[in-house]
């Protein structure tokens, strides 16, 4: 059996041409890891230039008005550069730094990843290019500036459905072309071994924060932790450090778009088979004969059509529960956040607050959820505006 | 080894064209192989259309598309390969992609196609570390499951030439299916390093288009594999691309013959 496995799922379903490049990452990885001096550096970025730790805010508003649950918000998006993605990208590209690696490509969905290793690499010197859904360049026109701004060069992709999946596809295809000098930035906990372990392990610290600020405000752990999950980046990293704590309800939101009885639906788990797809093997999207299906969600960060190796593993074992959020859900959410705590959300990250709105005031008042907030919303209130019929552009 | 395969590289360098099923149509893909046949090929490669083709080009990646939009289906697939063979011995093996096979059920879809009459399973997306899953089936219902090698494979090569049955994919190039104008690659030094561990005929692909190139890449290995090219005629021609590409797969064929 191959490495990488999370139970059955995960290894490294990729073409003979990449194989000495993640066997190389592998070890440099396994080298950087325990290397006290890349973590101090990793930690100075973080701290220095990212802005952590990200705060833990008690939502007293939510709470209050949900009147269930005490809940907390975790505040990604007060990172820079607006979302969690920055945590793994600062910590791949050093990494790919340190391999000796110039250049930097990335996939992106939404943007928010393409713009954190644009940032990344204008910080470290490195080249950068960025592929993404000729569709999202064109739903996220301010974040394909901000690349080039950055000195990205973005390639809109037009492959297949011309979303994040086709992103992947032909960030994967260029890597093949050229391996020696590049570092492929993969932005969630997918792909071939050894990227689900690294880029969870770079944003395992959400969880490692959490717990900390937690054990300070309320001197114990929470009840509930809660994230939106595509890839599932931000969720690997609000459950990773509590999956040992098995009195803790760990919650992935998934993105049902217009309902997972219609085809127009991203929620993985819920309406998913296993299979082989992107490196990996775990839950996809697909039809009977295993052709990746077109998914559809309002949030163009959490449409995927597959999910991380380890979360497909936490739903098997029963460690973790996914649910499904639809664009409905989500977009009352987005707005509630705003009205309640002054917070607009990232829409992915109102997918979770959407789920902790309709469980919080079901349990008790003496229960503790934490909810990540994984980005800011700037970049969707256009998108908003319009799904409300209001026609206002960037 | 499969027998078929093995017959495929006994007389003379072996020309090896691969057609995406279904584009334009699997009655055309029919009418390809018998012609193919006819115009010198030794083996075809058959390639069941997927979504997400990662490892190809524009071209391949293309007929991919149509071939689905036009409805073909591995089940479609195999009823058109249970026809071709009542009529051919010619050695075939698939191409597609590692969750085409699973999510039919791999042991499945291998007793399938080996039932309809193929020889072989080539896997771009399934590397050394994976193959086993896929490989034991094969074994039992005695398909060749195809292992590639690439420029960066380097140490890899003599681990993966070990296990290796039917014969050796040598990808060309760095990069996705797909014509080029050179190919840098030291063929020869790839070849040789398969051969120092197994006598098994190795067969090269990616970027070959032109005679001079199919001359050049088999006169340092045992075949020359080419897909994108004739994906091209199928694309330009559709129903008509028959002739043309017979032609074309006559010219390749007489431009390797003979080489030592």
């Amino acid at each position: 059996m191959s490495k990488g496995r999370f139970g059955i799922h995960g290894g490294q379903y990729i073409p003979e041409t990449l194989m000495n490049a993640v066997l190389e990452l592998e070890e440099a990885y396994n080298h950087y890891k325990n290397d006290p001096e890349f973590n101090r550096e990793l930690t100075e970025l973080l701290n220095e230039y990212a802005g952590r730790p990200s705060r833990l805010y008690y939502a007293a508003h939510m709470t209050e008005d949900l009147g269930g649950a005490k809940i907390y918000l975790k505040r990604e998006d007060l990172n820079h550069t607006g979302a969690h993605k920055i945590n793994n990208v600062l910590g791949q590209v050093l990494l790919a730094k340190k391999m000796g690696k110039t250049r930097v490509i990335a996939e992106t969905g939404a943007g928010q990843h393409g713009v954190a290793t644009a940032t990344a690499a204008a910080l470290m010197g490195m080249e950068c290019e960025v592929f993404m859904g000729k569709e999202d360049t064109e739903r996220q026109a301010l974040n394909v500036y901000k690349m080039r701004l950055l000195g990205a060069k973005v390639h809109a992709v037009t492959s297949g459905t011309a979303t994040l999946k086709d992103a992947v596809s032909e960030t994967m295809r260029e890597w093949t072309n050229r391996i020696s000098d590049t570092h492929y930035v993969l932005g969630s906990v997918m792909g071939p071994h050894p990227f689900p372990t690294i880029v969870r392990d770079f944003q395992a610290v959400i969880s490692k924060e959490i717990k900390e600020q937690m054990l300070e405000k309320e001197g114990r752990l929470p009840d509930v932790v809660l994230a939106c999950v595509g890839g599932g980046s931000n969720a690997i990293g609000t459950f990773y450090n509590f999956i040992e704590d098995k009195d803790v309800r760990l919650i992935g939101c998934e993105a049902a778009g217009r309902g997972v009885n219609t085809a127009e639906t991203a929620a993985t788990i819920a309406t998913g088979h296993l299979g082989i797809f992107h490196g990996m093997k775990s839950y996809f999207c697909q039809d009977e004969y295993g052709q990746i299906a077109p998914v559809y969600s309002i949030s163009a960060g959490l449409d995927y059509p597959g999910v991380g190796p380890e979360h497909a593993h936490l739903y098997d074992i029963g460690r973790a529960e996914y649910v499904p959020v639809t664009d409905d859900e989500a977009v009352d959410a987005f707005e509630y956040l705003s009205r309640t705590e002054g917070i607009i959300p990232a829409i992915e990250s109102a997918h979770a607050v959407a789920y902790a709105k309709k469980i919080a005031p079901t349990l008790g008042k003496d229960k503790i959820m934490v909810v990540t907030i994984s980005g800011r919303g700037d970049k969707d209130c256009a998108a908003i505006a319009r799904y409300r019929g209001e026609d206002i552009h960037e | 080894m499969n027998k078929r395969i093995t017959e495929a590289f006994a007389n003379g360098k072996a020309f090896i064209p691969f057609l995406t099923c279904g584009d334009p149509s699997l009655e055309i893909t029919e009418q390809l192989v018998y012609a193919m046949e006819e115009a010198g090929a030794d083996l075809i490669e058959l390639g069941i259309p997927f979504s997400d083709p990662t490892a190809e080009g524009p071209v391949i990646q293309e007929a991919n598309v149509r071939a689905l939009a036009g409805g073909v289906t591995t089940d479609k697939v195999f009823a058109m390969v249970e026809k071709i063979r009542k009529n051919t011995k010619i050695p075939m093996v698939f191409m597609t992609y590692a969750n085409v096979v699973f999510s039919y059920g791999t042991e499945r879809f291998i007793k399938r196609a080996a039932e309809a009459g193929m020889d072989g399973l080539i896997l771009p997306d399934v590397p050394f570390e994976e193959k086993e899953e896929f490989d034991v089936v094969c074994k039992q219902y005695g398909l060749d499951l195809i292992s590639l090698i690439a420029p960066t494979s380097h140490e890899r090569i003599a681990m993966i030439a070990k296990e290796a049955e039917g014969f050796v994919y040598c990808v060309s190039s760095l990069g996705v299916t797909g014509m080029r104008t050179n190919i840098t690659t030291d063929i020869g030094a790839m070849v040789k390093l398969v051969k120092a561990q197994k006598d098994i005929p190795c067969a090269v692909g990616f970027g070959i288009s032109t005679p001079e190139q199919a001359k050049k890449m088999a006169d340092q290995s045992d075949g020359a594999i080419v897909g994108s090219a004739i994906v091209k005629l199928c694309g330009a021609y559709g129903k008509d691309c028959v002739p043309k590409v017979k032609d074309y797969v006559k010219e390749m064929k007489d431009a390797i013959r003979g080489l030592e």
